[in-house]
């Protein structure tokens, strides 16, 4: 940096007449217009070139945010020609299958907009696509973040924001396929109507409020229209802009290496690297969505036809994303209470668990689950520092078993809401097939839960072991007395240095569970809970080895290498095994 | 002293016991690029990066061609299954999306200054003093008001908020109409005939095999009215539907195990049952005829429809309302009631149903 001022910007006056700058060009001009009425210097000089980190894995929510966009432009322009109305007209267009039909007016658009705009099916295929691609996307990252602990403070309220954006999303993508009005989607909003009317007390008056009198009336496909081009899209791009105000304010997260501290963002600038970079990921991912749209047909709604109440077709599947809360509806028995049907006074009522735990209970526990993790570990582990620095999965082993372990109950969920496409595919029995998964649902989290956790902390000690007895080169040494040993190599030391740059895990104990006088002082046992919570956290984690272990073990090895050196070249003698020199197989160490 | 220090000064304290093993070695030192030291390489990404924007315009003249010469409407499997013009279209827009696209980052990562650089965080958390200022000012705001000194004013403003919450609920109350008993009637009523679904044409027992099954509706749904028009049409049709429906099964007369007081409610071997599911409403379908079982191919609930439509396998909780037949003077399947219980998913009032309905 240079102190000299470079004079030439400097303003040449000061009156109250407008500085200018001299030799003012045109985009200056502009700029010092926009300036003086928004003060944008102010506000960008930190921004402009604002330094953001590289890895692979903080493109997974660009790639959400980036279909969230997409299905801004592609939607405007479905809108254009959709009629979300459920009046009846005879189709006349040009799909000549279902000319005369009877259908909706919604359904009959969305015929206009497949057959009769050209490109019209292009951008309905590219908004599907983009549905999918957004809500996947967001599925990915939010592992990402969880994996990694990007979630830890300060970005908690981020976590959260996420966590509404996946569920919104969810909800969007439901409304969203829900208005051809053909006979799946008619199908999935009768099963809606089923689980609202679950509900106890309010549910019928839900129903009949939601759909203006009974299943199906001429209200739902409009009222869906309102709620999917206007209340959950604007909701959605407000939460949008918020996470990515609170993103450029936290700064991101980067993975710790060298040069790299919880003080500091390595990285490159947004103008012009992730200008680019982020810019030109828009336009790829807008690229493999039309391609996607182009090349694979979704959602072919003049095969399933008009929605008729009764009719329904075999396989029907809600999109992939609704397919969990759809195998919790499958695999669930039918429980189904009747209280207060004999004499005596209270009305009789009916509550379906068979509806309301898998579709409307279990939704919402998921939901908070997932928004109280971020406030569960740091509860735990008492962590009220600022964390910059990402962890790899394998140092927060239970952590990662955590998020392994809700995966796979979703996972096992999904599964089971695609049972009868299991059962045809295999040629299996639905009904094994149902009874597996009622028990795989909770036996199937738990083994993954075992397995991740272990899985986590041997590849923790296999960190240790590079960092202590250097990597294996795959150079296998035969002692002169015939021992074979494969020769170990220390770390560099970047590597080595990154393999350490992590905290070490502290266990929570209770100090004292009674004060002086023998009284058990207030939330000792939740202190309890939390101390026994910490250990299963953290107890059985391998710590990075100390100074002192790592050049002990360090030099232990140089003496090795110094034993070595000689033998290299020298072919052993062999003699070991037959006795007749003065030592024996069991003197020699393997390495 | 907040809390958050004190733990900060603790895991420091901890931290200061045991030394880092490795010391962090700083940034490496910075690596060139084929590209920052072979003016040829530069020079071939440059026309590399050039070529995939020139490839976009080429893709847009494309589009814009594709656009005006190929045909949609029915032809929308003439290539591959694939419609000529969504596949022209789609192909030539996601080929000048992805030139832009990889052009951008081509640009990025091979000519763009690519040094890395340091920028400093700095802690969310606000300064002592700002805080103690914003503290103030609210604390002189509220002063200001006079909030604390006029309970009446505070309670008064408090209430009538409070009050004005009501008004979008009370606005939304004409949403839709309150549910009366409309869930436990159907349009079937005695002595209405059992129509062939799609053919609305009436049926004897005498018209089915044994083992078959026939979707059926209530025959008002395809008459007409005095001035010849439908008696149920549009949304109405489809309400009327989505309870009406109904399967006709016919079974060897002595397969039928008769639910308590529904002796008399087959003909021939001949039994209706409500084709709406009593899981969450799906039409069922899917029907076995070796085990009289049938599935709704939502949620894969089975019945027996051989033992009053109980509940085999699933999730449903409930056998599926069965529809008492006879015959007319003319042999044709007619109901002798309206279901005696609301058909479709459950609810919460169900069981309370209208002694006078029905």
């Amino acid at each position: 940096m240079s102190g000299r001022i470079d004079t030439s910007k400097v303003a040449t006056s000061n009156k109250t007449s407008a500085a200018t700058a001299t030799k003012p060009s045109k985009v200056g001009a502009a700029a010092n217009w926009a300036d003086e009425r928004l003060g944008l210097a102010s506000a960008m000089k930190k921004q402009v070139r604002k330094v953001f980190p590289d890895h692979w894995s903080f493109m997974l929510g660009e790639i959400a945010l980036w279909s969230f966009v997409i299905l801004l432009l592609t939607g405007v322009f479905l809108t254009l020609w959709f009629n979300p109305s459920m009046g009846e007209i005879e189709y006349q267009g040009s799909y000549d299958e279902l000319r005369g039909v009877h259908m909706s007016e919604a359904f009959a658009s969305t015929m206009h907009i497949s057959f009769d705009v050209r490109g019209g099916l292009l951008m309905r295929q590219m908004h599907h696509w983009a549905a999918m691609l957004f809500i996947a996307a967001m599925f990915v990252h939010l592992m990402r973040v969880y994996f990694t602990g990007a979630f830890r403070k300060p970005r908690e309220l981020n976590w959260v924001v996420g966590c509404l954006l996946l569920i919104l999303g969810m909800l969007e993508g439901f409304t969203g396929y829900s208005l051809p009005d053909d006979l799946l989607s008619g199908t999935g909003i009768r099963a809606a109507d089923g689980f609202i009317k679950s509900q106890p007390v309010i549910g019928t008056y839900m129903s009949f409020f939601l759909f203006d009198g009974e299943f199906p009336g001429e209200a739902i496909i409009p009222r869906l229209y309102a709620v999917h081009i206007l209340l959950i899209p604007g909701i959605l791009l407000a939460l949008v802009g918020l996470h990515m105000v609170l993103l450029v304010y936290h700064k991101h997260t980067q993975w710790p290496g060298p040069g790299k501290t919880e003080q500091n963002v390595v990285g490159y600038p947004l103008l012009p690297i992730y200008a680019a970079k982020a810019g030109g990921f828009f336009f790829i991912v807008f690229g493999v969505t039309a391609l996607m749209g182009a090349l694979v047909s979704i959602n072919p709604i003049w095969k399933y036809g008009p929605y008729d109440p009764s009719k329904v077709t075999a396989g029907s599947q809600p999109d992939w994303y609704m397919g969990w809360p759809d195998g919790a509806l499958r695999i669930m028995p039918g429980w189904e209470s009747h209280l207060f049907t004999g004499p005596g006074g209270l009305p009789a009522v009916t509550i379906p668990w068979n509806v309301l735990i898998p579709i409307i209970i279990l939704p919402v526990v998921m939901l908070q689950v997932l928004i109280a993790l971020p406030f569960i570990e740091s509860w735990i582990t008492g962590d009220k520092r600022e964390h910059h620095l990402l962890q790899r999965p394998r140092n927060a082993p239970f952590r990662t078993a955590t998020m392994v372990s809700l995966m796979t109950f979703i996972g096992l969920l999904w599964m089971a809401g695609g049972n009868d496409i299991i059962a045809i595919l295999f040629d299996l029995s639905i009904n094994q097939i149902t009874y597996f998964n009622r028990a795989a649902v909770f036996v199937g989290p738990a083994i993954a839960f075992a397995i991740t956790y272990r899985w986590c902390i041997s590849l923790q000690r296999h960190d240790e072991q590079k960092l202590l007895h250097g990597y294996e080169t795959g150079v296998i040494m035969r002692s002169p007395e015939g021992g074979y040993s494969e020769k170990h190599l220390p770390l560099p030391e970047a590597q080595a240095y990154t393999l350490t740059a992590r905290e070490r895990d502290e266990v929570y104990s209770v100090e004292s569970e009674t004060d002086a006088n023998g009284v058990v002082a207030p939330g000792s046992r939740v202190q309890k809970v939390r101390a026994r919570l910490s250990a299963a956290m953290y107890a059985n984690n391998i710590q990075k080895p100390t100074k002192e272990q790592l050049e002990e073990a360090h030099h232990h090895a140089e003496h090795e290498h110094e034993l070595q050196a000689p033998m290299e070249g020298h072919p052993a003698d062999g003699h070991q095994f037959d006795g007749h020199r003065f030592h024996t197989v069991e003197d020699e160490q393997l390495r | 002293m907040s809390d958050d220090t004190t733990l900060e000064k603790r895991h420091d304290a901890a931290s200061a016991v045991v030394e880092e093993p490795i010391a962090n070695p700083g940034l490496p030192a910075h690596v060139y690029r084929p590209t920052d030291i072979d003016p040829a390489a530069e020079k071939r990404a440059e026309r590399q990066i050039a070529g995939l924007f020139v490839f976009a315009m080429l893709c847009v003249v494309g589009f814009a061609v594709s656009y005006f010469v190929f045909d949609i409407a029915d032809n929308h499997d003439t290539v591959g299954g694939l419609g000529a013009s969504t596949l022209a279209l789609g192909l030539t827009l996601g080929g000048a999306l992805l030139a832009i696209g990889i052009g951008m980052i081509q640009w990025a990562r091979k000519l763009m200054n690519d040094h890395e650089i340091v920028e400093m965080r700095h802690p969310g958390r606000s300064s002592d003093e700002d805080r103690e200022k914003v503290v103030a000012d609210v604390l002189q705001g509220a002063e200001d008001s006079g909030i604390a000194r006029r309970p009446l004013i505070r309670n008064t403003l408090l209430g009538a908020l409070g009050l004005v919450g009501i008004t979008p609920v009370l606005a939304l109350r004409d949403l839709g109409p309150l549910p009366g008993d409309s869930l436990y009637h159907t349009p079937w009523t005695e002595g209405m005939r059992v129509a062939v679904d799609v053919l609305g044409t009436p049926i004897r027992p005498a018209d089915m095999e044994i083992g078959s099954l026939v979707n059926g509706q209530p025959m008002s749904l395809y008459e007409e009215n005095e001035e010849g028009e439908p008696l149920y049409e549009g949304v109405d049709l489809q309400v009327a539907k989505s309870k009406g429906s109904v399967i006709l099964v016919k079974m060897e007369p002595g397969d039928i195990i008769h639910g308590k007081g529904r002796d008399n409610w087959t003909v021939d071997g001949v039994l209706c049952y409500s084709k709406i599911c009593t899981h969450v409403g799906c039409p069922i379908s899917l029907y076995e005829r070796t085990t009289h079982h049938v599935l709704c191919p939502c949620h894969q609930s089975t019945f027996d429809l051989a033992d009053s439509a109980k509940v085999v396998f699933g999730p449903a909780a409930r056998p599926l309302p069965q529809l008492p037949l006879a015959l007319d003077d003319e042999g044709y399947l007619i109901a002798q009631s309206d279901f005696i219980e609301a058909v479709g998913p459950s609810f919460w009032e169900r069981d309370t149903l209208p002694e006078d309905g029905s």
